[in-house]
């Protein structure tokens, strides 16, 4: 490997869970307020995951009174305590950026059936 | 300045102490050997010739080989001189390397830009271009007028126009030095650096 790959698998984190497009998790970081610190979760769909080793992100939407909300996560930020993997979706594509035209009943991912 | 010579292998992000994500670019910088030191007696100025990467025997002339083999010194790739260093602390084939820097300093880089071909004034000098609506065509990208008429009868000297774009050497001052591994000679600055990927970089103090 050359010394550019070895810096990037470096910042690699491998004490999270996997996760894909179409799943719901629930994301934990840390939020500094002053001098206090204190852990908040979004929790959302994965619309979209991109890039790979240190360089990688994934972007969670939620819901949020009506407005739809996303937020793009580093995944190997050290502010990220924790991910939950609230449930696991079935969907057709790696990108879901289709849910931002939709609301209501249409916006759903359907469930993974587990045999 | 005191310096060193680097390859440039790439950008990535890394993460700082308070969890925030740093753009850095990373570059191999040094172990470099000094190949030479110029004197005031000598050469009316003082500096250290600093070699970096290695070359084949075969592909040095032989003038410039019978100075390595003076110096029992194996060819450099490439070979540029810095002044400012104290001179006094430094002999022919000390090795120098990424040590000379430290993690939070302000380095200067210089490195020859990327080539990009023929460009248009939009590109090559930031023009805004011509309106796209009431009743324009054909001329959306295009410079304008370059002067007046009879009186200059020219064109300035000077004047911004098309052309070769690129390919220039280019300084950027004050990046930040985010991180260092000596065992690996690998220093990260903060931000983009002039050239493309494999391309010789000046880091300076």
């Amino acid at each position: 490997m050359d010394k550019l790959s070895e810096i990037k698998a470096e910042q690699k984190r491998s004490d999270l869970p996997s996760f894909k497009s179409g799943d719901r998790i629930r994301v934990h970081s840390k939020v500094i307020e002053g001098d206090k610190e204190r852990i908040q979760f979004f929790e959302g769909d994965v619309i979209s995951v991109r890039g790979t080793l240190g360089e990688k992100t994934f972007t969670v939407r939620k819901i949020s009174n009506g407005v739809g909300v996303e937020r793009i996560f580093p995944f190997n930020s050290p502010k990220i305590t924790k991910i939950e993997l609230v449930k696991e979706g079935k969907v057709r594509r790696a990108k879901l950026y289709f849910l931002r035209g939709l609301s209501g009943k249409a916006a759903r991912i359907k469930d993974k059936r587990v045999n | 300045m005191p310096g060193l010579l680097s390859k440039k292998l790439g950008m990535t992000n890394i993460f700082s102490a308070d969890g925030q994500m740093v753009t850095v670019t990373v570059l191999e910088a040094g172990p470099c050997q000094v190949v030479g030191i110029k004197t005031k007696e000598k050469d009316g100025y003082e500096a250290l010739q600093l070699g970096f990467g290695t070359k084949k025997e075969k592909l040095v002339s032989k003038p410039v080989m019978g100075q390595y083999k003076k110096n029992n010194l194996t060819p450099s790739s490439v070979i540029k001189e810095f002044d400012n260093f104290s001179i006094s602390e430094y002999k022919v084939g000390d090795s120098l390397t990424v040590e000379l820097f430290n993690e939070g300093e302000k380095v200067k880089l210089t490195g020859i830009s990327k080539g990009k071909g023929f460009q248009g004034v939009m590109k090559r000098h930031g023009f805004q271009g011509a309106q796209r609506t009431h009743g324009q065509h054909d001329r959306e990208r295009a410079p304008g007028s370059i002067g007046s008429s009879s009186y200059p009868s020219r064109v300035f000297k000077g004047m911004k126009m098309a052309g070769r774009m690129g390919n220039n050497r280019v300084t950027i001052l004050n990046l930040r030095v985010i991180k260092i591994i000596p065992e690996k000679n690998i220093i990260m600055v903060n931000g983009a650096v002039p050239g493309a990927i494999n391309s010789i970089v000046e880091i300076k103090k």
